[in-house]
């Protein structure tokens, strides 16, 4: 059974509709595959009995010849951020102890109902907040992947993040796809560590509403997948309008899958030319300048473009991100749900419950929030961090008047070990370089495997498209996809 | 007649600005379907949204933001077509998401006035600085348990508007009549029910005091959390002489927070937990911009009703009644619509007399509102018609009127019962007239020798022989024609 794991999703949809094995045998071998890699700690929370359920209604949906499309009967993993009504929703957070929505979110409903089965809850940085799954209090992810060289030789590497549960189950094999949030980065990085495909989808694209909230005006659900057509396919599924969400867009929804081949000839591709970085590993620099090539070969035009602000993008999301959160996480005071430490007053209740509740990393965040929202401190952050942001959004506007896609790499390094960077935050932040600016402005971004550094561990290469046109993205990302021929495989997977 | 406060060595005015509280007339809460009635059991009226629950998002609630554009289009104030929400950052336990939602920066109603009419008959013109959006807290009740406190969050998300005045009040009274004027308007308008007692309208008050004739604003403190116009008025007074009294004896009016006990007539301050410092205000990022278009707004503007300033100018134009009485019939929406039923068909100016003499003091005397009044307007109508038509007198219909109030039944029916019919058959005066001239030769000669007043005399002995019943023009007549002759 192990072949049906290593599917696509695509695949798998055809294998079924084509009768070849149900979506109970496919999900049977993905739960086997999720007790076997449970090393991992890609789950919070596993769980078997309701894929199975979902798999056996999928059978008898599709028996009935009332089978939803693609998703029906695919097993997928869910980033612990999604509230799943009667399955513990954590958000990585020791303070959601106990935690069990009556509800269920819009985008896992969408899922849901489109046929998908849940495999369980992905781990991930507390409130999505980290860049390696090593905030979470059920402790770190490991990488699928296991370098060699440069100090990595046999080391457990961490699989980026925040959705780095979501990310190691899908390298790993243990599910199909995968559902994760981007903040800053939190799918595409990982799928970039993991090698792996992670779409950020357009700002409002998807609903928001169920998500646990980290940074209100920047979060986003997306997919990660191993291609980009199963990319294609989840989203389809997962975007949307909901009146339940303001900021969702009242956009329709194509099909995404449908263009995926049509080819970038004449595409104009933007090399934006503030993306090279000091220090960054010529393995990067290189693999850029094939992905370049790649797009040229099959008829695309490359050109230089400038986006001036990038460099500010980075400081202002960090303030940005944490002022939103500092406030979103204001509800978590023990008086509801979730963790409660007895306190004599409601004062101490409140520093008792939020002390023991969230992690060094939440905490230098809310308390960065604070600060930066604070009176005397307000406008020369928070306003000025919000001008930056207007100014990035602006870069991009005119870039995209000269191209129709940006290509970039995905982050400045490879997977690094668990136990890195730990005692330094800021050089943890830097991780998100890439991937934040196209975050500030709200643009749909995706990362693509395009390689193997020499260590062998896998290097994502990022593409950046104009609001709502997720559609050139895919069909660029397409390209970019078939020329890279990725076909690595973590060791011990598949 | 201004209000002053005498101090040592001079007069002092006091300077008021307040801010009301009012809960917006919608059948679910500002961000949320939850519903919003009064009195419903603990934590039955409380969605997702408004407890907080992890990922859970607000939408605004259209209704809501027509009222607050109806108030301010009442207030005669300028809309702004863009405004925004904001988060109030502070912790309490029932503040489920740790934060209101409020407009701060960006407030829907900017500048607008409302008109006082002074009992001096004088007019002030008050200013409104702001109305804005935002959303009420929880419940906490700390008398339910000796160790702990209950949280209900039934009014957690309820809308509020916040309405803003200028510091342009100078004397309790003022105070008081601006908070009537404003409620008037919302009833008027059908934005707030303006229930004190039932906490849909509450005041925060900010006082300060200086001596006549300077010019800057002093030190000014904030009494929170009003809920009778009463309280309003006498915290003003005492807060005002305290201020007066502290800088005679030379000590400094400090910026804080009070609240008014009102069985003890005094204001003390809060302690420092029970207000934030810095609110971190920043806008809300779950929503957008509220935005609004001219067309949007006028087509509110079309569609008000008509106000107590232009209602009372029409009372006045159209019926003739004296600002003074106009004045009364147009403060409560009620009143009005019972008036103008009233004195549909019938003498405007009787009308009037009837509504705020009899009716008035008959409510009074009850304790009744005129809601609960047990003469409907269509019944006052109707005895105003029977007088008109000359059925019964003026003197008879009080005792229908009486009968009607303790009743409830209709003045035909206890006319046609008690038979209080006005006598008009002259035949039937005129043998009363005659009765009553030949008993009395004494007052007869009286009057013939000059002394006219005695006709009243007269008149009051052909009445009580008739039972009031005697058409009094036709008394009169008689009396004359018979006397004289």
């Amino acid at each position: 059974m192990s072949t049906l794991t290593d599917l696509t999703i695509t695949a798998a949809a055809a294998g079924m509709a084509k009768g070849y094995f149900t979506s109970e045998e496919l999900t049977i071998a993905h739960v086997e595959a999720m007790e076997q890699a449970a090393d991992l700690n890609a789950f919070i929370t596993e769980t078997p009995e309701i894929a199975l359920e979902r798999a056996k209604e999928s059978d008898a949906r599709r028996a009935a010849g009332n089978a939803q499309g693609t998703m029906d009967g695919i097993p997928i993993a869910v980033k612990d951020l999604f509230c799943t009504e009667g399955v513990l929703t954590t958000a990585g957070s020791h303070i959601l102890d106990g935690f069990r929505p009556t509800y269920e979110s819009t985008v896992t409903t969408k899922l849901r109902d489109a046929g998908a089965v849940m495999l369980g809850k992905t781990n991930l940085d507390e409130f999505a907040m980290g860049s390696a799954n090593i905030t979470s209090y059920y402790g770190p992810v490991k990488n699928p992947w296991k370098g060699q060289g440069d100090g990595k030789d046999g080391k457990d590497l961490v699989p980026g993040g925040s959705s780095g549960g979501s990310a190691a189950a899908v390298a790993a094999r243990i599910a199909l796809g995968a559902t994760g949030t981007d903040t800053g980065g939190s799918i595409r990085q990982p799928a970039s560590f993991t090698g792996i495909v992670g779409l950020k989808p357009t700002y409002g694209r998807c609903s928001r509403w169920g998500i646990v909230a980290f940074a209100s005006s920047l979060d986003q659900a997306g997919p990660l997948t191993r291609t980009v057509e199963d990319a294609a396919h989840m989203l389809t599924v997962m975007a949307g309008h909901d009146a339940k969400d303001s900021t969702s867009a009242p956009i329709a929804v194509p099909d995404f899958a449908a263009g995926l081949n049509a080819g970038v000839k004449g595409l104009k591709v933007g090399i934006p030319k503030e993306y090279t970085l000091d220090g960054m590993p010529s393995e990067i620099q290189a693999l850029w300048t094939q992905g370049m090539d790649w797009l040229k070969d099959q008829g695309a035009e490359c050109a230089p473009v400038s986006l001036p602000h990038t460099k500010y993008a980075l400081p202002a999301y960090y303030i940005v991100a944490p002022a939103e959160a500092s406030s979103n996480l204001a509800r978590y005071d023990g008086v509801r749900y979730g963790l409660r430490v007895a306190g004599d007053s409601l004062d101490e209740m409140y520093e008792a419950t939020r002390g023991e509740g969230f992690g060094d990393e939440v905490r230098r965040r809310v308390l960065i929030g604070t600060y930066v929202l604070s009176a005397g401190y307000y406008d020369a952050y928070y306003i000025k961090a919000q001008r930056v942001r207007t100014l990035i959004a602006e870069d991009f506007r005119k870039a995209f008047e000269q191209v129709d896609v940006l290509l970039t790499p995905t982050a400045p390094s490879a997977a690094f070990a668990i136990g890195e960077k730990m005692d330094d935050p800021v050089a943890m932040y830097l991780n998100d370089v890439f991937t934040v600016p196209a975050s500030m402005a709200g643009l749909p971004a995706i990362s693509i495997p395009a390689g193997l550094d020499s260590g062998g561990l896998p290097l994502g290469l990022q593409l950046i498209a104009k609001p709502f046109d997720e559609e050139t993205l895919l069909r660029a990302a397409a390209a970019l996809e078939a020329a890279a021929g990725f076909d690595a495989k973590p060791g011990g997977a598949g | 007649m201004s209000y002053t406060i005498k101090g040592k060595t001079g007069d002092w005015e006091v300077v008021i600005g307040l801010e009301i509280h009012a809960q917006i007339i919608s059948q679910s809460k500002l961000f949320s379907g939850a519903a919003t009635a009064f009195g419903a059991g603990p934590n039955t009226q409380v969605s997702l949204v408004d407890a907080a629950m992890p990922g859970m998002l607000p939408v605004i609630n259209e209704e809501c933001v027509r009222q607050a554009v109806k108030t301010g289009l009442g207030l005669k104030a300028k809309i702004n077509l863009h405004s925004v929400f904001e988060r109030k950052n502070y912790f309490y336990a029932d503040l489920p998401q740790g934060y209101q939602i409020s407009q701060f920066a960006e407030p829907v109603v900017g500048e607008g006035k409302v008109v006082l009419d002074m009992a001096d008959g004088n007019v002030r013109e008050i200013g409104i600085e702001r109305l804005h959006m935002e959303q009420d807290a929880g419940k906490s009740m700390h008398d339910q348990d000796p160790k702990r406190t209950f949280v209900d969050l039934n009014r957690s998300g309820v809308a509020l508007m916040e309405i803003v005045s200028k510091p342009d009040l100078r004397s309790p009274e003022e105070a008081g009549l601006y908070l009537r004027k404003v409620r008037s308007i919302m009833r008027y308008l059908g934005t707030c029910d303006g229930n004190m007692d039932e906490g849909s309208m509450r005041v925060d008050v900010n006082v300060s005091v200086r001596p006549i004739g300077e010019t800057e604003l002093r030190t000014r403190t904030e009494i929170k959390n009003l809920n009778s116009v009463r309280f309003v008025m006498q915290a003003i007074k005492h807060e005002a002489e305290r201020q007066v009294q502290a800088y005679d004896d030379g000590e400094e009016i400090i910026q804080q927070t009070l609240l008014y006990d009102s069985q003890k007539d005094e204001t003390r301050p809060m302690r420092s937990k029970e207000f934030a410092h810095d609110y971190r205000y920043f806008p809300d990022p779950d929503l957008l911009p509220l935005v609004l278009t001219q067309d949007e707004v006028e087509a509110i503007r079309g569609a008000l009703p008509e106000l107590p300033d232009d209602k009372k100018q029409r009372f006045i134009d159209d019926f003739g009644l004296s600002a003074y009485d106009a004045g009364v019939l147009v403060a409560e929406r009620e009143t009005a619509v019972y008036f103008e039923r009233a004195a549909d068909g019938n003498d405007a100016k009787i009308a009037a007399n009837w509504v705020t003499g009899n009716l008035f003091g008959a409510l009074n005397k009850a304790g009744k509102s005129i809601a609960e009044s047990p003469v409907s307007a269509d019944a006052m109508n109707e005895l105003l018609g029977l007088i008109a038509d000359g059925t019964i007198s003026g003197r008879i219909a009080k005792d229908v009127f009486e009968a009607m109030f303790e009743t409830g039944k209709a003045a035909k029916d206890i006319v046609t019962e008690q038979g209080l019919e006005q006598i008009t058959d002259s035949g039937e005066i005129e043998a009363a007239v005659d009765r009553v001239i030949a008993a009395n030769p004494d007052q007869v000669a009286d009057f013939q020798g000059g002394n006219e007043k005695a006709i009243g005399w007269f008149v009051g002995q052909i009445m009580k022989a008739t039972g009031g019943k005697a058409n009094p023009k036709l008394v009169n007549e008689l009396l004359r024609a018979k006397l004289k002759g």
